[in-house]
């Protein structure tokens, strides 16, 4: 057996509380943002690239030489209304927004640093990093940010930065004073190469419900300010989080590859679980709870082709299966007895 | 999954055959099939919270006898059977049903579609969600030629297409793609149902079995052989599979780095094992996650322990039994229960009932306990019995438990001399000259797990093809594309395009833009090329 290093092991914990640091930072700058809106200009959540044609191809504009004239008008009224801005995605606005640079620039620092942690735990313990409660959630709390940041290249998601990075930071937080467990080798039980399949992608799944847990909390506000509000335009801090029926569509895409992945994870675990107990399936508690927060979000997208459920009601589904996956994690790994207890506690 | 039930309740006035329609339509809707499934999940519920039967039958009636009030009442309504609880089966077989019901219209409404061509070009395609015009110089393409080559190019792009009007003014293309999306969907909810049927097949067709080998013992694969059986409903002894095998050497390690210290990292046994009477004997080591195959018959490495050899002299001096015994470890340090019984002993029955620690230390208040799950110090501590054992009467016994009811307590640590306390090879004199016992040795045991589930390939294709449908059913976008070319008055030909997804669709605009840029870089080429020809012949 390789033996452990534990020298790189203190070094692995001194990254997560310099990580942790540099995401209070980040923290502090996203809520910084949201504050600061209140005091911008009014701008509609308008996608900033608009649809024009590269000009690349249109070779004769000019008056003598007849070439290609090529015009695309984009996106059209349809039945969605006025509103159509709102559902046609949550692009970057030309809005000037320092604290949230400065954020999203700190965030990636951490993450590097956050990294860096979680690499050197694992060659520390000469294995993947996710073998007990505390290098579960550290790692999660890594993913949550990867994903976090590589989704900001694609969409502006700034505004969910207060909640991801404070979700990170309980997290992480959680992991250092909940869960501490010095770098140890796996228990028989886990040595597997299932482990690396199963548990990474539970963990990625989990870190993308995150996501779109924070989606729709920040749907259910907006959602429940724009009933109240008089004039929708003077949101407050919750003027930089778009519309709720944008916030419901990204949820929605999320949900499901997140919900993708929850299945393999499922499937993974199965074949893992035949491996080692003789049989795929057996109602232990925690197949019991992945079962649950599977259904759920099975039933989370059924709802949304559903009439009387999409919206709200679909938002507090996606709520529900992340509280349980928490509670998957937390309360059924640690108090619940059942033969996946491997929590290192 | 299926369309959205019209007739929330039921017509006035309905025949039986109506009223059946009815409520089959109720069970197939959209509707309550996701109250069904929210319903699954909270019924699933109950078998994490209270102990379960099929995984622990010993946990369950310690429950009752610690719960006389509530325990009985969970009892009655299947608490501690839940997954094959009236209410949890009737839940998830009208899912299925209501499954069912919803895919096969859909299986037929999409073999219909699948078939079908894609729609008519729309008069206005300016009205579509995505629109764009490309004005091409005069002469060069004609709009027969240019949705000729605008079919070719949205082929390529994994549409389905047809040219329409051709012979007109105003010949269109219209493609559609994405036919896969729906494909998946039914392939999600197909394999689900083979799922089901592979756990069916699995608990009819299977059977489960325990043993515990200890070292230097074997194991042949026939039903008396297992400490216990649980052949599925229709499970055939006949079927076994007649290997055997024996234990070697068992081989653990414990961490003994001061952060982990004692904590197990290797469990090895070393067998040898025959596939059937007649071949050719050969060795293979069981690990956790490593289990031995026989033909469709697997052994699984479940739980090991100490098994104390010993030898129990009766009050004549002859030898009552001699031989390890399995003991039950209680906690991580295998610090195990043993009961040793000695039924042939004269003229009375022998029975003990104690503790074996593997590393025992003595307490400051005198007590013995186990400090390390290595046999540092082996020592057994028990209490002994003379009388009847009761295996005589044919009741059948656990092994692991001592029935003292028609048993008189010899010693024990309760009593004045104090229990018997044994180190390693000591001998003890049992007081009343009823005989005495020998610690000999030690050996470890293997508790085995031998299954046979017939269902379990099935499963995996199932599960594997729902996860196939799954991507498919929501990475695919369905969309439709519409290319139409004229004429306008100054000879040049207009090409219009337009697409529309079915269903929400966020990459609708990018595709739109793609198709766009496509086809003026075709034609812009060959635009090109033409006017180098010309510019050729000119010289």
């Amino acid at each position: 057996m390789t033996p452990i290093n534990e020298a790189l092991g203190d070094y692995s914990e001194l990254f997560m509380l310099l990580a942790a640091l540099t995401y209070t930072v980040a923290f502090l700058a996203f809520t910084a943002d949201l504050m600061r809106a209140r005091k911008l200009p009014t701008v509609t959540t308008a996608p900033a690239h608009t649809l024009e044609p590269a000009s690349a191809a249109a070779a004769g504009t000019g008056t003598g030489a007849p070439g290609i004239r090529w015009s695309h008008g984009g996106s059209h009224p349809t039945e969605t209304g006025p509103n159509t801005t709102d559902h046609t995605g949550i692009g970057y606005t030309p809005l000037r927004r320092p604290a949230a640079r400065i954020a999203v620039a700190v965030s990636i620092v951490g993450l590097i640093i956050h990294l860096a942690g979680v690499i050197t735990r694992g060659v520390a313990a000469a294995r993947v990093p996710w073998g007990n409660m505390y290098e579960f959630t550290t790692t999660g709390a890594m993913l949550v940010m990867a994903v976090f940041l590589i989704s900001l290249i694609f969409q502006d998601l700034r505004f969910l930065g207060t909640l991801i990075t404070g979700l990170t930071l309980i997290m992480l937080m959680a992991g250092a004073i909940a869960y501490p467990t010095p770098v140890t080798q796996l228990i028989p039980a886990l040595q597997s190469y299932w482990l690396i399949i199963h548990v990474s992608i539970a963990v990625l799944a989990s870190a993308i419900f995150t996501l779109t847990f924070s989606l729709s909390v920040l749907q259910l506000i907006k959602t429940r300010y724009q009933k109240r509000a008089k004039d929708p335009e003077s949101a407050g801090f919750l003027r930089l989080v778009p519309a709720p029926a944008a916030l419901e569509q990204l949820a929605y895409r999320l949900n499901g590859i997140g919900f993708i992945f929850w299945t393999f994870t499922l499937m993974a675990g199965a074949i893992w679980a035949e491996a080692a107990w003789g049989r795929y399936w057996g109602w232990d508690t925690k197949e019991v709870w992945t079962f649950v927060i599977w259904v759920i979000y099975a039933g989370y997208l059924h709802a949304r082709a559903t009439r009387g459920w999409e919206g709200t009601r679909a938002a507090w589904l996606s709520i529900t299966g992340y509280l349980c996956v928490i509670f998957n994690f937390t309360i059924v790994n640690v108090y619940f007895s059942g033969l996946h207890s491997y929590s290192g506690l | 999954m299926a369309s959205s039930a019209k007739a929330k309740t039921p017509p006035v006035s309905l025949t039986a055959v109506e009223m059946l329609r009815w409520a089959w339509r109720q069970l197939t809707s959209m509707r309550t099939a996701l109250q069904l499934l929210l319903l699954l999940a909270v019924a699933a519920v109950p078998g994490s919270l209270f102990p379960q039967r099929p995984a622990n039958p010993a946990v369950v009636t310690q429950y009752l006898v610690d719960n006389p009030e509530v325990g009985p009442w969970l009892d009655r309504f299947q608490f501690f059977d839940v997954y094959s609880s009236v209410w949890f089966s009737a839940i998830y077989l009208l899912l299925f049903i209501s499954l069912i019901g919803c895919v096969i219209p859909r299986a037929a409404v999409y073999w219909k579609h699948m078939r079908s061509q894609p729609p008519i070009t729309p008069r206005r395609l300016s009205r579509m969600p995505q629109y764009g015009t490309l004005l091409l110089p005069s002469s060069d393409i004609d709009p027969e030629v240019a949705v000729q080559d605008a079919a070719v190019l949205l082929r390529r792009r994994g549409y389905r297409v047809q040219l329409r009007d051709i012979e007109t003014a105003s010949p269109s293309v219209a493609a559609e793609r994405g036919y896969l999306k729906e494909a998946g969907n039914l392939l999600f909810h197909v394999s689900l149902i083979g799922v089901l049927i592979a756990v069916a097949v699995g608990g009819l067709f299977g059977y489960r079995g325990q043993k515990l080998v200890i070292e230097d013992e074997g194991f042949t694969n026939t039903e008396i052989a297992y400490d216990s059986f649980f052949p599925g409903t229709n499970f055939d002894t006949d079927w076994l599979v007649p290997f055997s095998l024996t234990l070697d050497d068992f081989d653990v390690t414990f961490d003994r780095r001061e952060t982990n210290y004692g904590n197990p990292i290797d469990f090895t046994g070393s067998m040898t094992v025959q596939e059937r009477p007649g071949v050719e004997p050969r060795n293979e080591t069981l690990r956790v996650n490593e289990p031995i195959g026989f033909g469709g018959t697997n052994v699984y490495l479940i739980g090991n322990g100490y098994a104390p050899v010993v030898t129990v002299r009766d009050g004549n001096g002859n030898i009552a039994y001699q031989g390890p015994v399995p003991a039950l470890p209680q906690d991580a340090t295998y610090n195990s229960t043993i009961v040793i019984k000695a039924p042939d002993a004269q003229p009375d029955q022998l029975g003990f009932v104690g503790f074996f620690l593997p590393t025992a230390v003595v307490d400051e208040n005198g007590v013995a306990f186990g400090s390390d799950p290595d046999p540092f110090n082996p020592q057994l501590n028990l209490n002994s019995y003379y009388g009847d054992l009761g295996l005589n009467d044919g009741t059948p016994r656990n092994v692991y438990q001592l029935d003292t009811t028609n048993l008189t307590q010899l010693n024990g640590r309760n009593t004045s001399d104090g229990g018997i306390v044994l180190g390693a090879y000591q001998t003890y004199d049992l007081p009343q000259g009823k005989g005495s016992i020998t610690f000999d040795g030690l050996k470890r045991y293997v508790a085995l797990d031998i299954i046979f589930d017939p269902g379990k390939t099935m499963a995996l294709i199932s599960t594997s093809l729902a996860l196939i449908g799954l991507v498919a059913t929501l990475c695919i976008p369905r969309r439709r594309a519409w290319v139409r070319a004229t004429e306008n008055a100054d000879g040049q030909t207009l090409v219009e395009y337009a697409l529309l997804a079915r269903g929400k669709d966020h990459g609708l605009d990018k595709e739109a833009l793609k198709i766009g840029g496509l086809l003026t870089t075709h034609w812009s080429a060959s635009y090109d090329r033409n006017q180098h020809e010309k510019a050729g012949s000119r010289q």
